[in-house]
This record gives C-alpha cells, sequence and structure tokens, in this order.
C-alpha cells in the first residue's frame, strides 16, 4: 500500500484529445461569459485602481452604531460613503472617493475627526489611500505586466521548442488569465494590486505546467517518428499525468492552509491562486496541445502517414 | 551519476549550514545569540509590522507660482533699486510682464535685469530668458529646463526638512525616498499616528511677517478690490475673518535661528523666535517706522495673529501667540526651526496598518505556512514512502534557506510575501515529483534501479530548468511593475523559486546516493 504512489496505474491510456472538442467549446463559452461579465457588472475595482480611501477602524467594547456615522459623513458632503460592519459588530469599514480637487490627505482627516465626534474613541487599524494619478498609474502598470509576462513566456517557449508550441502556450495563458478573471467577476472579488500578483502567479504555474508536457511532447517526437500528432499528445499527457495529479494536488494543499488560515486580506489571493492551478492544469492539457494539432497537423502529417516500405523523412 | 562527489557533499552541507545560521537569529530571543553570529532577522512589511506608507508629489503647480511671484518682488526691487519707473509689473500666464514707463531707459532696464534675475544653471546660462516686447514692454518666462531642475532641486530640499521634522518627532527608523522625479515616499514603521505624521510632513510652513494695510477701505474689500500691492488672507486668531495685508513681506521664516515652545504675559502657550542679523535689522528698522500699527503673522497663507507694535524690536526675538495649545506651539516650533517647505506637498497614497492588525497577519501567515507545509509533508511522505521523506527533508534545508536568503539580504517579507512562500514549497516539491516520476519512467523502460535513478535526475533537469524559468519570469515581472507589497511577494517567490531548484535537485540526489550506497538496493521504493 504505501507508498501510495504505487496505487497509481503504471501506464494510463486516456484519450485526452478525444475530449478536446467538447472541452473547446466549454472553453469557449467560459471565456464568452467572462467577456460579457467585463462589460456588464464589469470588474469590483478596489481603489488601488479606482482611487480612494478605505478606512478600518474599531470602537473597542462597544458596536459601531452604523447610523450616526453615516449621518456624521452625509454632513460632509463628500458624495457617496459606505459604511458597514465586517467581522466582528465593532469593527467597521468606511468607503468613499475624494471628491475632485480636494486633497485626499484632508478628507481623510476630516472624515476621522467626524467619526471621533459620532463614537467616540476610535481606533484605525488600517487607512489607505489613493489619488486618482496614482490609480491610474498602477491600472497601467498591472495591465503592461499581465501583457509583458506573457509575451515573454511566447517569445521563451519559440526560443525553446518552436513557435507553434509557443502559440499553444499563449492561447492557453490567456484562457487562464480571462478564466481567472470569471471567477473574480462571479464572485465579485475586489480587483487589488493583489490579484494582479496572483494573476502573474497563475501564469507562470500554467507555463511550469504547460512546459511540462511539451517537454515529453518534444522527447516522444523524436522517439516514435511515425505516431500521428494526435497519439503522440495523447501519449505524453498520459506520461505526465502522474506527476501532474500530484504536483497539482501539493500546491492545491499548501494553498488551502493560506485560504482557511491566511486571514480576510489574503483569501481573495488565495482563492483565485487555487483556482488558477486548477485551470492552469487544465489547460496545458485541452487548450496548449489541441491548439499544436491544429497548427501543426500539416506539417506532422507527413510524418505520420506510412507511405511504402521506406521510412518516411520529413 | 549518482557517486558521490565530494563537492555535491561539501556544498549540500555548506547550503544547509548557511540556512539555518542565518535563520537562528529569527528563532531565539534578540540578543542571546554571540556577536560574531549574524544578528539579521526577517525585515517585516510595514503590513506586517505595522506603520505608514506616505507618498507624496511636489506640487509643481504651486511651485510654478510660487517661483513666478518671487521672481516678479526681483524685479520690482531691481527696478526701484535702479530708479527706473515702470507699470503693470504682473504675472500673466507663464512670464511676467512689465511696461517701462521712459522709453529711453527700456535698454538699460533690460540690461540691468538680464544680468540679476534667476540662477546659474549647472549647464550654463540662467533659468530665464527675457524679451523686449513692443509698447515698451519687458516679458520675463523660466527656460524649460529650469522647471524639472527646480521640482528635482524642490524634491532633494523636501527630503532633507521631512528628514529633520520626522527624527524630531522621534519616530523610529524612517526610510525616506525620492520616487521617479517629483515624489517623495516615506515608510515609517512602528505604532505611529499616521495623522500626526502627515500634519508634520505636509505643512509648508511657510512663515512671513506682513504689514496689516490699514488703508484699504473695507468696502472695496467687500467688493473684492483688493488694492494691487495687498492680500486678502483668512485668520485664525479668533478676531477677524481676513485680513488684508501687504504683498511684500517684512522677514520671512528663512530668516529665523531659532523656534521653540514658550509662553506669553498670560502664560498662554506661544512660540519664541529669534532672528539672524539680516532679520534683526529689517524687523527693528520696520517696528520702529510702524509703531502703533499692526502686523500680521503669517503662516501658509492664513494669518496666525495680528499684534499691534507698542514699539520698536530691536533685540531680534519675540514670540508668537496665537490660539495654540501646547502641543500645537510645540509643533510649530518644531516646523518653523527645520525651516519651510519649497513647494507644497500633497498626499497621493497612503497606506497605513496599526500594529494590532500586523501582528494578526503575522500570526495568521505563520499558521497558515505550517498547515500548508505539514499537509506537503505528509502528503509528499504518503505518496513516495522513503524517497518522499527525502524530498521533504530538502523541503526543510529550502525553507531554511529561503528564510536565511530573506534575513541575510534584509529584502522585504511582505503579507502576499508569505503566499509567495507557500507557493514557493509547492514548487519545490513539483522539481523533486518530476525527477521521481522520470525514474519510475526509466525503470519501466527495463532500466536497472540504480541507472534509473541516475537517468531520473540528469533527464528531469532540463524539464525543471524549462518550468521554473517560466516562474523566474513571471517574479522578475512583478518585481519591476508592482508595488510595495506585490515587490514583497515577487522576491520571496524569486529566491524561493532558486533555493529550491537547488535543494530539490542537489540535496534529494545526496541523500538517495547515501541510501543506494548504504542498503545497496535493486529496486526503487517508489516503483
Amino acid at each position: 500500500m504505501w507508498p501510495l504512489i504505487k496505487l497509481l496505474p503504471q501506464r494510463t491510456h486516456y484519450h485526452f484529445v478525444a475530449f478536446a472538442r467538447l472541452a473547446a467549446t466549454l472553453s469557449i463559452i467560459a471565456v464568452i461569459a467572462t467577456v460579457i461579465g467585463f462589460f456588464y457588472p464589469g470588474l469590483n475595482l478596489g481603489i488601488d485602481f479606482k482611487g480612494g480611501t478605505v478606512l478600518e477602524l474599531n470602537t473597542g467594547a462597544k458596536a459601531v452604531d452604523l447610523g450616526k456615522v453615516r449621518t456624521a459623513l452625509t454632513e460632509l458632503n463628500i458624495g457617496d460613503v459606505q459604511v458597514q460592519t465586517f467581522g466582528q459588530p465593532n469593527d467597521a469599514i468606511v468607503r468613499f472617493q475624494t471628491p475632485k480637487g480636494a486633497n485626499p490627505a484632508q478628507v481623510v482627516t476630516q472624515v476621522k475627526t467626524a467619526v471621533s465626534q459620532a463614537l467616540g474613541t476610535v481606533t484605525y487599524a488600517r487607512t489607505d489611500v489613493v489619488g486618482p494619478e496614482v490609480s491610474s498609474e498602477l491600472k497601467f502598470s498591472g495591465a503592461a505586466a499581465l501583457l509583458i509576462a506573457i509575451g515573454l513566456m511566447l517569445l521563451y517557449i519559440w526560443f525553446r521548442f518552436e513557435l507553434q508550441f509557443g502559440l499553444g502556450a499563449v492561447v492557453a495563458l490567456f484562457h487562464d488569465v480571462t478564466l481567472s478573471f470569471g471567477l473574480i467577476l462571479l464572485l465579485r472579488l475586489e480587483f487589488s494590486l493583489n490579484l494582479i500578483a496572483a494573476l502573474l502567479t497563475i501564469i507562470g504555474y500554467s507555463m511550469n505546467d504547460t512546459v511540462v508536457v511539451f517537454d515529453r511532447l518534444r522527447e516522444n517526437r523524436r522517439k516514435f517518428k511515425r505516431m500521428p500528432l494526435r497519439e503522440l499528445i495523447d501519449l505524453s499527457v498520459n506520461e505526465t499525468l502522474s506527476r501532474t495529479v500530484i504536483t497539482g494536488l501539493t500546491a492545491l494543499l499548501a494553498l488551502s492552509g493560506l485560504a482557511i488560515f491566511g486571514g480576510e486580506s489574503l483569501r481573495p489571493l488565495s482563492i483565485v491562486l487555487l483556482f488558477g492551478i486548477v485551470i492552469g492544469t487544465y489547460s496545458s492539457i485541452y487548450v496548449a496541445s489541441p491548439i499544436i494539432l491544429l497548427w501543426g497537423v500539416k506539417a506532422d502529417d507527413e510524418v505520420a502517414k506510412p507511405i511504402g516500405p521506406q521510412p518516411a523523412r520529413p | 551519476m549518482l557517486a558521490l562527489s565530494r563537492w555535491k557533499v561539501i556544498l549540500v552541507v555548506a547550503s544547509a549550514l548557511f540556512g539555518l545560521i542565518f535563520t537562528l537569529p529569527n528563532l531565539v530571543p534578540v540578543g542571546s545569540l554571540p556577536s560574531w553570529a549574524p544578528q539579521q532577522r526577517l525585515n517585516l512589511g510595514l503590513d506586517l509590522q505595522g506603520g505608514s506608507y506616505l507618498l507624496y508629489e511636489v506640487d509643481t503647480v504651486a511651485l510654478r507660482k510660487e517661483r513666478l511671484t518671487n521672481l516678479t518682488e526681483d524685479v520690482r526691487s531691481k527696478l526701484h533699486g535702479e530708479q527706473i519707473d515702470f507699470t503693470g509689473l504682473a504675472v500673466v500666464g507663464d512670464a511676467i510682464d512689465v511696461r517701462i514707463s521712459d522709453p529711453t531707459k527700456v535698454d538699460a532696464a533690460f540690461k540691468i535685469l538680464n544680468g540679476a534675475l534667476g540662477e546659474r544653471l549647472l549647464t550654463g546660462g540662467r533659468d530665464v530668458s527675457l524679451q523686449t516686447r513692443p509698447d515698451q514692454h519687458i516679458s520675463v518666462t523660466f527656460v524649460a529646463q529650469a522647471a524639472n531642475s527646480a521640482a528635482t532641486d524642490a524634491v532633494t530640499r523636501s527630503i532633507e526638512i521631512i528628514r529633520k521634522r520626522i527624527d524630531a518627532l522621534g519616530t523610529k527608523e524612517p526610510i525616506i525616498t525620492q520616487q521617479g522625479t517629483n515624489r517623495i515616499r516615506v515608510e515609517a514603521p512602528g505604532e505611529s499616528d499616521p495623522e500626526k505624521l502627515k500634519a508634520v510632513i505636509g505643512k509648508t510652513a511657510k512663515l512671513t511677517f506682513q504689514m496689516v494695510d490699514v488703508d484699504a477701505a473695507p468696502e472695496d474689500v467687500a467688493a473684492g478690490r483688493i488694492p494691487p500691492d495687498d492680500e486678502l488672507l483668512p485668520s485664525d486668531d479668533g478676531f477677524a475673518p481676513a485680513y488684508v495685508v501687504k504683498k511684500r513681506s517684512v522677514v520671512t521664516g528663512e530668516m529665523l535661528t531659532s523656534a521653540s515652545g514658550s509662553h506669553d504675559e498670560n502664560n498662554a502657550p506661544a512660540v519664541g523666535f529669534s532672528f539672524n542679523a539680516v532679520g534683526t535689522q529689517r524687523f527693528a528698522q520696520v517696528t520702529t517706522q510702524n509703531v502703533g500699527k499692526p502686523f500680521a503673522i503669517v503662516l501658509d497663507k492664513r494669518v496666525i495673529s495680528a499684534p499691534r507694535i507698542n514699539g520698536a524690536i530691536t533685540g531680534g526675538s519675540g514670540i508668537i501667540t496665537g490660539r495654540f495649545t501646547e502641543e500645537s506651539a510645540h509643533d510649530l516650533a518644531l516646523l518653523l526651526k527645520t525651516g519651510a517647505l519649497p513647494a507644497p506637498l500633497n498626499v497621493v497614497e497612503q497606506h497605513t496598518v496599526g500594529a494590532e492588525l500586523g501582528a494578526d497577519a503575522v500570526k495568521a501567515g505563520a499558521l497558515s505556512i505550517i498547515i500548508g507545509a505539514a499537509l506537503i509533508f505528509l502528503f509528499i511522505m504518503l505518496a513516495y514512502g522513503l524517497f518522499g521523506v527525502f524530498a521533504a527533508i530538502a523541503l526543510v534545508v529550502n525553507g531554511l534557506m529561503i528564510v536565511g536568503a530573506m534575513s541575510l539580504t534584509q529584502a522585504t517579507l511582505t503579507l502576499p510575501g508569505i503566499a509567495g512562500m507557500i507557493l514557493t514549497l509547492a514548487v519545490a516539491v513539483d522539481a523533486n515529483v518530476l525527477i521521481y516520476e522520470r525514474m519510475r519512467d526509466e525503470v519501466r523502460a527495463g532500466r536497472p534501479a540504480m541507472s534509473a535513478a541516475d537517468a531520473g535526475f540528469t533527464r528531469a533537469l532540463t524539464t525543471i530548468i524549462d518550468a521554473n524559468v517560466t516562474t523566474l519570469v513571471a517574479a522578475v515581472i512583478m518585481f519591476q511593475f508592482g508595488s510595495g507589497p506585490v515587490k514583497g511577494f515577487a522576491w520571496t517567490l524569486f529566491i524561493g523559486v532558486i533555493t529550491s531548484v537547488f535543494t530539490a535537485v542537489l540535496i534529494t540526489q545526496v541523500l538517495v546516493g547515501w541510501w543506494f550506497r548504504a542498503f545497496r538496493s535493486k529496486t526503487l521504493p517508489i516503483i
């Protein structure tokens, strides 16, 4: 029984490629749904990208009187202010946008004074202020980071493998990033810098997974020159299957600890990472490889077709 | 080959020792290690130890306005000095325009102004340029490169002043750095009140003494007609909402040599000050000439108080009264002592985390790491048996190396960085999984155990490197584009990927080698 690895079948012969059409359909539907989601309801941007202020306050022993806070802040006339409790009744979170032209630091001071007048002694666990220039810079650099990451991955795979491998990998990356956005939209997670870090990590992980399959594919192509690409892909995915399963499970186990015990502020990050690992594994098998099949089918058909008694040379 | 070359063993032992020695300071109480041992602990980010991150931007618009105003005053005094009459001296857009009354003196005025205005640039030439215009007009503008150098200069001087101010507050180890061309980043760890910090840093603290214009008719002022040499300043003195004062300042904060918290004759809090020689002389002259008239003490374009001059003040020192508390008098003295900022600073970003919240985050992060690591250990040992134990040992060394390297380089560990560490552990296991699965493949292909194990290490290596370069690329990009906490995540991931490839490949190789040598096994325990 032990080690458990003995339980995994020595050789698997799943016909992964046979389900490629179904998988592609599902993926396309999910991608379209995400694209629609971008427009409606749209991303729930955090202050990193939208600008504004978030205050987390604690009132000690007594519960926060939300009504009092709202009244006090409405009198300040700084536009829409959201006040809500979270976790405990004595913890509250206040969010607002800095009015145009106002000095964000002064507005925060005003709000803190008003809240103190309404509630008495208040301690602030967190104060986050992001001005409009900074948020638009962060938005730009976040988008640039994602695109540059994907671009560099394409170059690396192109350099290490072949162009169609690189394209397969990049389509898979777009797929993974898009669907991760889909999850963010679905769960209405607040889109922050941390999630950009999560997406970049997913790009790294998904590539990692794809590279392992590609590596085996390249090796098997040299080994079995006459095998059709379709079968080569199935063979390579099957051969690397146990690794895919074990590594994926390890990563999921490691991150589940973070998702459960890592606290409120890391939860969105860990949820997106967990999802990304699943989707990254899926895309290596069902997105990256079939793309090569679509793209590279001509170049390899000649190799695959048995033409006469002599071994084919491409 | 699985043959254990000496350098491999030495490298493994050295790396384990490195990790242990540099991790140790984090595990024992401060000061309990001998002085020759490394003392550096993990450098926790502000989100973990609590503190304030403030990003300021120099207000370049205000800076330009300020420089134009000063230049206007220079033009006025230079022309007065040479007794050249003029009219219509004013700022028009980005330029200063003046009309010389006597057409024969235009050339003389141009010559005088051209030599005396502005400052010399490092690149040669002066930072202002003059042009004569039709109808006896002369216009003065700043040259383009002067604007940039003024902003850079303002940032450099502001950093100095901010440092003095924060030091005077007693905040521990603030980090103040320039970011980009016109931004200043202040990171103050520890339990400091961010509002107090902002009040001290963000105040320009430009102090001027200006004569109150008692001749300005109240009805003109009410109608918004302010005499051209005057300005209307709001007041905090509690007597009048605003005062009409002469634009020209008698003395400025730059002429102060000292300032301190003090008390007036009624024992109310006040700020005592003394002037340097120039200030003493100017103040003496003005107070002698204007006995009985009020002057305004102005801080950042707001009147603090407007006392009446009871007699000539020739000693060069005095007190500023106003509606002060002990604390605000003390703060103002501090600001006056450290000098005025060259331009207003605006907060463009602030992140403050309370120390308690930070401590909670550390606890949650540590718990997540322990649970994540425990689950990985358990799983890998269940999955691969003895070889799983080897992988787990490599993982422990990996953990030590990461913490050791982070402590040694004093890289900042942030909350997302903890997530990076956990992910790194999973990536480290992946390298071992790739090696072990490769061994299994080789056995299946008919190789004997020892040779299969050897091939597992060599053949998996390209895959491991290919797979990890991608994560490294992602980490480098995050480091380049990310800010604050994300940079911490990237750095942790970067260090982690490098150490994990090293430990997963080399340490397990040595352990597997020892095992073969000790047990002469003909089979692998993972088949």
